[in-house]
């Protein structure tokens, strides 16, 4: 597997200066929409360096040393919530999670007033995860530290696709050119919205492959090709990216049975065959093995979905370094007041 | 009916005099002034002159239009039920401020307005709280649940000057069948809210915006399909059908079909939606969350030309108010509505001043169109009607500031935009009910 630094897209290869100068122009990381591409290049290569950092280095540093990381968790997410919980600490941050679900949403307090509480804790970085489209930007307006969208409804998943671009980089040495097939539940996936953005930023071909009911309208605005036949688009593409399908959306709702499904978009061995034969499986889990796709492909060569879990990690460390960079080492910015919901 | 919103009759005449008089319903567009006396206009037209009228006291209105006074279609309130979003009281201000000398209510309250006893209600409330004359539609159904059919002929005795679910549409084909059959009896005018419940369960419209955003969207054809399918039931049972909001190129079209047809069809557009398009959401905002939704720029223009040839009949505010609670929430999760009594006229005399509809046919739809379809006997200046007045100042600008605004609620999609236009005065019934100077 590739992953020593001489085989990575030279682009990565610009060394950091030192461990505080900004790399990155915004406050807040809501989406990869607005992003530049030197913006995403400065992150990847923050996040490379953290890759090997965690693999060969000293795991516990130094670098967010007396900032405070909330993990604002609305939807339940283990893997997400451990891996931004993960690289919070590997950087030295004190992390505290909040899976909200369980607490004073359900007795009636808003999205807002919770934002309020927490601004008030004064902390540096905040993760959000929210099941309605908006949630993160809301939330930016309201408090005073950085927000990190880690997913809102079916808008954005940003560190999704920069873990999944870090991914192809490392094997791929590159992303433009590459054509990528993006499969499945494109409708109710912000994972995909946040992979076509930055693959189309970073120079790839994007494809979408999916039955019509679950495709976004005006689909053919966002500049993919758009298949709904997996043979004809997965030919000759250089990366399968599979999208999970909520089990609830099988039941007649949006397509008509597991069954059917799988026959038709589920990735087995013949239908990756028609991507080149060094192409990446890959999948933002968590998976559903027969539905999506195939035992043998997850598990198989080509499959590089554990890999992705160790990018996502690096991938968190990087935003959470760079957003920190851009904020005064004593955190005491007030909130915004006012201002349109 | 509006008519029990008495004002104390004054002896005394009095006039404006100098004024720009738009008054479509007699085809009038000159300087001129207009008598008002016991509550009623005695004379307009260019022939009320300062020298013409002798020891009459009046006003000199050089620079402003004077129109007959604004009928809103369509305003939702808080009264009752929900008071702290907006009462009659406070609505009427609103209206009074944006030229509306006529508000028609909605029946979506708590408890609906269902029943003759809260028809009688609505208008003892506005009589006595509100500064503009109030009228209400009653429901179509009870509980506007689209099962059974209110009352149509009590609810027309007690003062309901049409039917309508609101914001609500009759679902059932066959219930709504039975509704325009049994209406026509009473030629009850029917309003819809024209939108397919099954299609219309997003937060915006359909398309490349609300892919990107990641919100579920509402086709055109939510609408589309259920104003084709009224169409052909009001073909079936003869009835007067209106249908409240229409916000796509579609319609508008389908709307200009049947009457070409000869079928008994009116409909309304608003303000909102003559001068919003979807892209106005931006970063999710939701005082663009609208019900019907904003829809695209094609579809606006397609609005405006409907208002410009007479189409598209009647402009309302659709006045909605919502507080924080309900608006300060993921767009996905706030409710639908914005407010807009105060901004209707100043917001859409762009459309005069770019040339796009004649200053006319505003005023007609939005006084004389709405007073006619509801035989108000008002939206016109000519002697004999009530002294329902506007005067505006058509090229003073100003700024929307929420906090400025008269209604309890805040909602307005207009918030910090710059709108030329401003009412001057509002009189109701030869009354001033409002008045602002500006320099």
């Amino acid at each position: 597997m590739a992953g020593r630094a001489a085989s990575i897209e030279p682009a990565l290869m610009t060394p950091i200066p030192n461990q505080t100068s900004p790399v990155f122009s915004q406050p807040h990381l809501l989406g990869i929409e607005g992003l530049s591409v030197s913006d995403v290049l400065n992150l990847l290569t923050l996040a490379h360096n953290y890759v090997e950092l965690s693999r060969h280095g000293e795991k516990k540093l130094s670098v967010l040393r007396g900032r405070t990381q909330i993990n604002l968790f609305f939807e339940a997410s283990t893997r997400t919530q451990s891996s931004f919980e993960l690289a919070g600490k590997r950087l030295g941050a004190d992390v505290m999670n909040m899976s909200v679900k369980s607490s004073s949403v359900s007795k009636g307090e808003t999205l807002i007033d919770t934002a309020v509480t927490l601004n008030a804790m004064n902390p540096d970085l905040l993760v959000i995860r929210h099941a309605s489209a908006g949630a993160a930007a809301l939330l930016a307006q309201k408090v005073g530290c950085a927000v990190i969208n880690a997913g809102d409804g079916a808008h954005e998943h940003p560190t999704q696709a920069l873990l999944d671009a870090l991914t192809i980089i490392r094997h791929k040495h590159r992303v433009e050119g590459l054509t990528v097939a993006i499969c499945g539940d494109i409708l109710h996936s912000r994972v995909a919205r946040s992979n076509i953005l930055l693959l189309q930023l970073l120079g790839a071909s994007v494809r979408v492959v999916a039955p019509r009911p679950l495709l976004p309208a005006a689909i053919d605005r966002w500049g993919v090709q758009v298949f709904s036949r997996m043979e004809e688009g997965l030919k000759d593409c250089d990366i399968v990216m599979m999208l999970r399908l909520q089990l609830e959306r099988m039941d007649g709702a949006f397509v008509p049975s597991v069954r059917e499904y799988y026959r038709y978009f589920g990735l087995d061995e013949e239908k990756l065959a028609y991507a080149k034969p060094d192409a990446l499986v890959m999948h933002p889990g968590p998976m559903n093995r027969g539905v999506e796709i195939a035992s043998s492909v997850a598990d198989g060569v080509q499959s590089v979905i554990r890999e992705q879990v160790e990018m996502g990690v690096a991938v968190r460390m990087a935003v959470l370094d760079a957003l920190a960079r851009n904020r005064p080492v004593q955190a005491e910015t007030p909130a915004p007041q006012g201002g349109e919901a | 009916m509006s008519a029990r919103v008495d004002f104390p009759p004054s002896g005394t005449p009095y006039a404006y005099v100098n004024a720009g008089i738009v008054d479509p319903s007699a085809g009038l567009e000159c300087p001129g002034g207009v008598v008002v006396q016991n509550g009623q206009i005695v004379a307009c037209g260019p022939e009320v002159t300062i020298d013409a009228l002798g020891d009459i006291p009046h006003i000199d209105a050089s620079g402003l239009l004077l129109l007959p006074g604004l009928v809103d279609m369509r305003v939702f309130t808080g009264e009752p039920g929900t008071e702290h979003r907006e009462t009659l009281a406070s609505a009427s201000e609103a209206a009074a401020a944006g030229g509306v000398t006529t508000m028609i209510v909605m029946p979506n309250t708590d408890p609906v307005i269902d029943d003759v006893a809260l028809v009688d209600f609505i208008l003892r409330r506005a009589r006595d709280t509100a500064i503009v004359r109030v009228a209400p539609m009653a429901a179509l159904t009870r509980k506007l649940e689209g099962k059974q059919m209110t009352e149509f002929g009590l609810l027309q005795e007690a003062g309901a000057v049409a039917l309508t679910d609101g914001n609500r549409a009759v679902r059932s084909a066959r219930v709504f069948r039975r509704i325009l059959s049994y209406a026509r009896d009473f030629d009850m005018l029917v309003v819809q809210h024209v939108e397919e419940p099954e299609l219309a369960t997003g937060v915006m419209n359909e398309g490349e915006v609300s892919s990107r955003l990641g919100l579920p969207g509402i086709p055109a054809a939510a609408e589309i399909i259920m104003l084709e399918r009224d169409l052909r039931l009001v073909e079936l049972t003869g009835a007067r059908y209106h249908a409240a909001q229409i916000s796509c190129r579609t319609s508008v079209e389908l709307i200009a079909q049947a009457k070409a047809r000869g079928l008994p069809v009116t409909c309304g557009v608003s303000a909102a939606h003559l001068i919003l398009n979807e892209n106005d959401i931006g970063a999710y905002r939701t005082f663009f969350k609208l019900s019907p939704p904003l829809r695209t720029e094609d579809d606006r223009q397609a609005l405006v030309a409907g208002v410009a040839d007479g189409t598209i009949d009647v402009i309302v505010s659709s006045h909605d108010p919502e507080e924080p609670d309900t608006k300060r929430l993921p767009f996905a999760e706030a409710e639908f509505g914005a407010i807009g009594l105060e901004t209707m006229l100043a917001s859409v005399l762009s459309l005069a001043h770019r040339g796009e509809v004649p200053l006319s046919r505003l005023v007609d739809a939005l006084s004389c169109q709405p007073a006619r379809i509801l035989g108000l006997g008002i939206g016109t200046l000519q002697p004999g009607a009530p002294a329902d007045l506007t005067l505006v100042a058509p090229h003073h600008s100003w700024r929307v500031e929420a906090q400025a605004l008269k209604s309890k609620s805040k909602n307005t999609p207009f918030e910090h935009r710059m709108l030329e236009g401003c009412v001057v005065q509002t009189v109701v019934a030869g009354h001033l009910v409002f008045s602002r100077q500006i320099d």
